[in-house]
């Protein structure tokens, strides 16, 4: 791929490869990790940095929490309401090229809170590299998307996703707040719908249909089978 | 108490000389999301005001909407430093309400996960707390340590760090067999961990010289504050709710409560050292009068045979009619652990304080209200009255010695 | 020292008369039901005479949703509770203050203890209910300017969209 963008800028030739190979290798080898730690999986990340899997093998060892010093924000536990201006603006202060790994559930989707603060995964707002599942993720887990960023950076790829920096709105933002009476017509700007709801009734009857319907399944097939002298 | 902010005109004056500044919620001192706003004359705080909020989940508002088995897992989320404490703490409030006793084997390896889980978080505590005064070798122990915890806490519940391990009426799943050679085994080599640390830290001038005096609070200030847990035996209290309301198996297990009379970022340390040496105590007689011992030969029940509340097993659910009402009404949408319809608040004793839960129950599987106490809260409330008229690093070190988790501060 | 209840609460009521409107017990725990008018007076009674040093918490329950059999108990929307604990008997009571929907009042038992600043911010926060004589009332775990009071049973579990109005940044299109 790195050969792609060579031809394409027109900037071909083999020193330039192999110095930007080189240049590769430097970074992915000394990736700076800015902890951005809130809940549980912050306590998972200390111990993937600790002695036993130690993240330092892998050149990250210097965790910097100022984001002008690190290149790679780990977003580990909840972000909830009152925290996401903060992410944001921390995540603007880190220096390029940067990369983002969401760790665990609750960064990643929300995880298991779908409440009324809680930002429903944080790559709606800020561009996101990899992805952790697990609640919280073991540390190999973490160590293993250390080693998907590494190849990444191999690859030569800057983001995932680039942002237009000339118009970007990646400025600090304070809470958008919503009256009551706007309550009724949210304008959503997230990809991940969220609607307000209105009935508390129905939300309370609202378990999932899936397993339990395949339960009571269960429940009549092993009283007919009963039935039927098995 | 907090003072109103003065008029503009009355720190006009001092506004050349003072600087405010924001430990905000990202940095390294401090724990978790928090942030205080300082203002400082040179070193010296002039006024501190901490602000909280920053992880605030709506854990209070989520339990209405969750049942009583549920919520065990949103529980361990709170003090995530502890969770085995959190889910012990719900079950036994859940228990209060709904009046069901956990059989005897189920209470021991209650009170021995418990212990175990308050081990892990004083020892992660202690460590933090060298880590943020300069002694970072002593974090590194501490968590290799906990990293042996999460050995067990894996073959017993089955995840490291989030357990859910309690149901209302006991507990998930029967320990391994070979339980109790592990935790024997851990508790063989962990005093020499403890040794470790008061070898590098209790009598070490500098750690003496910055914790020794600060954030000292009296008995009467921690009283009326709600201060709990060991920042209030530090005080002096010996008030520990396994002694004063013992629940589980508690009553049977003969262990001491450690004091002292500062009330400063010393003493708390010293008293969470000599608490971890008392668990050590109690896990080992809990072990030895372990109903069943490690096999369990003669399968004795570790969670409530009433139907009503735990799933039976599953060849009485083929063939006794009554099981299989009782699997289905449990399993069911609209039915599900039922309680009686009233109120109870329950405290137990976590390793930061007096974990209460309020739960308010309407008689549906679903609880009316459920307020959880945090003794992080109310430890936290202490803090400007702490670090007002010191020096910031002073500030630091109270900080770290509060033990404030952030998940259970602002749930 | 055990508490002697009865006589606790027959010097109550001779004290306060017809504030204190009421007292249960559900599984060993008494729970005193008084006016919020009262709630000052009582809770100095309970602390001074008979020894409840300590606040453990400060809660509120919104009565909106309960079923009509327990609705009677609550004569107003919202209950402030408060936890009791007396060290020098070992004793809990719970102490319930019923403030009504309009005006949402009720004062504020700092001035008896340091510990209800924060829970009395917690509850303002989170139910709406304002303290008179609280000296720094302000939210604590939601946003300063919030609007809107989450615990009320009319506030939805998802909220009403700010989670989702941050701006999603710009993607740049593949070079």
């Amino acid at each position: 791929m790195s050969q792609n963008i060579n031809q394409k800028t027109g900037e071909g030739g083999y020193i330039t490869t192999k110095l930007q190979e080189l240049i590769n290798w430097g970074r992915r080898n000394s990736l700076w990790p800015l902890p951005f730690g809130t809940a549980c999986c912050a306590i998972e990340m200390m111990a993937t940095l600790s002695s036993r899997y130690d993240l330092a093998r892998f050149g990250a060892e210097v965790i910097r929490f100022s984001p002008r010093q690190s290149d790679l924000m780990i977003v580990s536990g909840r972000v909830c309401l009152k925290m996401m201006p903060v992410l944001i603006e921390v995540y603007n202060q880190m220096p390029e090229p940067k990369w983002c790994i969401s760790m665990g559930a609750c960064a990643s989707t929300g995880g298991v809170f779908d409440t009324y603060t809680m930002i429903q995964g944080v790559d709606q707002y800020i561009p996101v590299d990899v992805y952790i599942p697990g609640c919280p993720p073991r540390p190999e887990s973490l160590i293993d998307a250390l080693m998907l960023i590494q190849e990444k950076i191999k690859r030569g790829e800057k983001q995932t996703k680039l942002y237009d920096r000339t118009r970007h709105p990646l400025d600090f933002q304070p809470v958008a707040l919503v009256s009551d009476a706007a309550a009724g017509l949210p304008q959503l700007t997230g990809s991940r719908q969220s609607l307000p709801e209105k009935d508390v009734e129905t939300q309370k009857q609202n378990f999932p249909a899936g397993p339990l319907e395949r339960a009571v399944t269960h429940v009549e097939r092993t009283l007919t089978r009963g039935k039927n002298g098995t | 108490m907090e003072t109103k902010p003065e008029s503009i005109e009355k720190i006009a004056p001092k506004a050349a000389q003072t600087l405010a500044l924001n430990l905000g919620p990202q940095h390294p001192a401090t724990h978790g999301t928090l942030r205080l706003k300082v203002e400082l004359d040179g070193e010296t705080i002039v006024r501190c005001e901490p602000e909280i909020g920053f992880l605030h989940t709506g854990f209070e508002k989520l339990g209405e909407y969750r049942n009583y088995n549920q919520f065990v897992v949103i529980s361990d989320r709170m003090n995530y430093l502890s969770p085995l404490n959190n889910n012990i703490g719900f079950a036994v409030a859940c228990e209060e309400l709904f009046g069901v006793q956990v059989p005897p084997r189920g209470q021991y390896l209650r009170v021995i996960m418990a212990e175990l889980s308050r081990l892990a978080d004083h020892v992660i505590s202690v460590g933090l707390q060298g880590m943020d005064l300069g002694a970072f070798s002593v974090m590194l122990w501490t968590f290799i340590e906990r990293e042996k915890l999460y050995d067990i806490f894996e073959a017993v519940t089955g995840a490291r760090l989030t357990t859910s391990w309690t149901r209302v009426g006991g507990v998930f799943r029967d320990a391994p067999p070979d339980f109790p050679a592990m935790v024997r085994n851990f508790l063989a080599k962990f005093p020499a961990l403890l040794d470790e640390c008061e070898r590098m830290l209790s009598r070490n001038r500098i750690f003496m010289d910055r914790c020794i005096g600060v954030g000292a609070l009296t008995k009467e200030e921690a009283i009326s504050y709600g201060v709990t847990g060991p920042m209030l035996r530090a005080c002096g209290v010996p008030y520990d709710i396994r002694k004063a309301r013992p629940y589980l198996c508690y009553g049977q297990l003969d262990f001491e409560i450690p004091t002292r009379p500062e009330g400063d970022v010393y003493a708390r340390y010293l008293v969470r050292l000599a608490e971890m040496r008392q668990s050590i105590r109690i896990i080992t007689q809990a072990l030895d009068k372990l109903p069943g011992g490690g096999e369990n030969k003669e399968n004795l029940p570790v969670s409530s045979l009433d139907h009503k509340v735990m799933l039976p097993p599953k060849d009485m659910v083929y063939n006794d009619m009554e099981s299989l009402i009782h699997h289905f009404k449990l399993v069911m949408p609209g039915h599900g652990v039922i309680p009686p319809k009233g109120e109870v608040y329950s405290c137990t004793e976590a390793p930061n304080g007096e974990l209460g839960f309020y739960i308010v129950s309407d008689g549906t599987g679903l609880p009316y209200r459920v307020r959880v106490r945090p003794p992080s809260f109310y430890n936290y409330a202490t803090f400007p009255k702490q670090a007002t008229g010191r020096m910031i690093s002073d500030a630091v070190a109270a900080l770290a010695s509060l033990n404030v988790i952030a998940g259970e501060l602002d749930r | 020292m055990a508490l002697d209840l009865p006589s606790l609460l027959a010097s109550l009521k001779e004290h306060f008369g017809d504030d204190l409107l009421a007292q249960t017990e559900f599984r060993g725990q008494h729970v005193l039901r008084i006016r919020s008018t009262a709630n000052l007076p009582v809770l100095r009674y309970l602390r001074d005479e008979a020894q409840f040093e300590m606040l453990t918490d400060v809660t509120c329950v919104d009565s909106l949703r309960l079923p009509p059999g327990m609705q009677k108990e609550y004569p107003e929307r919202f209950a402030v509770v408060y936890q009791l604990y007396s060290l020098t008997h070992n004793e809990r009571l719970r102490v319930k203050a019923f403030v009504p929907e309009e005006p949402c009042e009720i004062d504020s038992v700092t001035p008896l203890w340091e510990a209800a600043n924060w829970g009395e911010r917690e509850v303002f926060d989170m139910f709406g209910v304002v303290f008179k004589g609280h000296p720094d009332l302000k939210r604590i775990l939601m946003p300063d300017n919030y609007t809107g009071h989450p615990l009320r049973k009319d506030y939805p579990l998802k909220g009403r969209g700010e989670r989702d109005r941050f701006q999603k940044y710009t993607e740049m299109p593949e070079r």
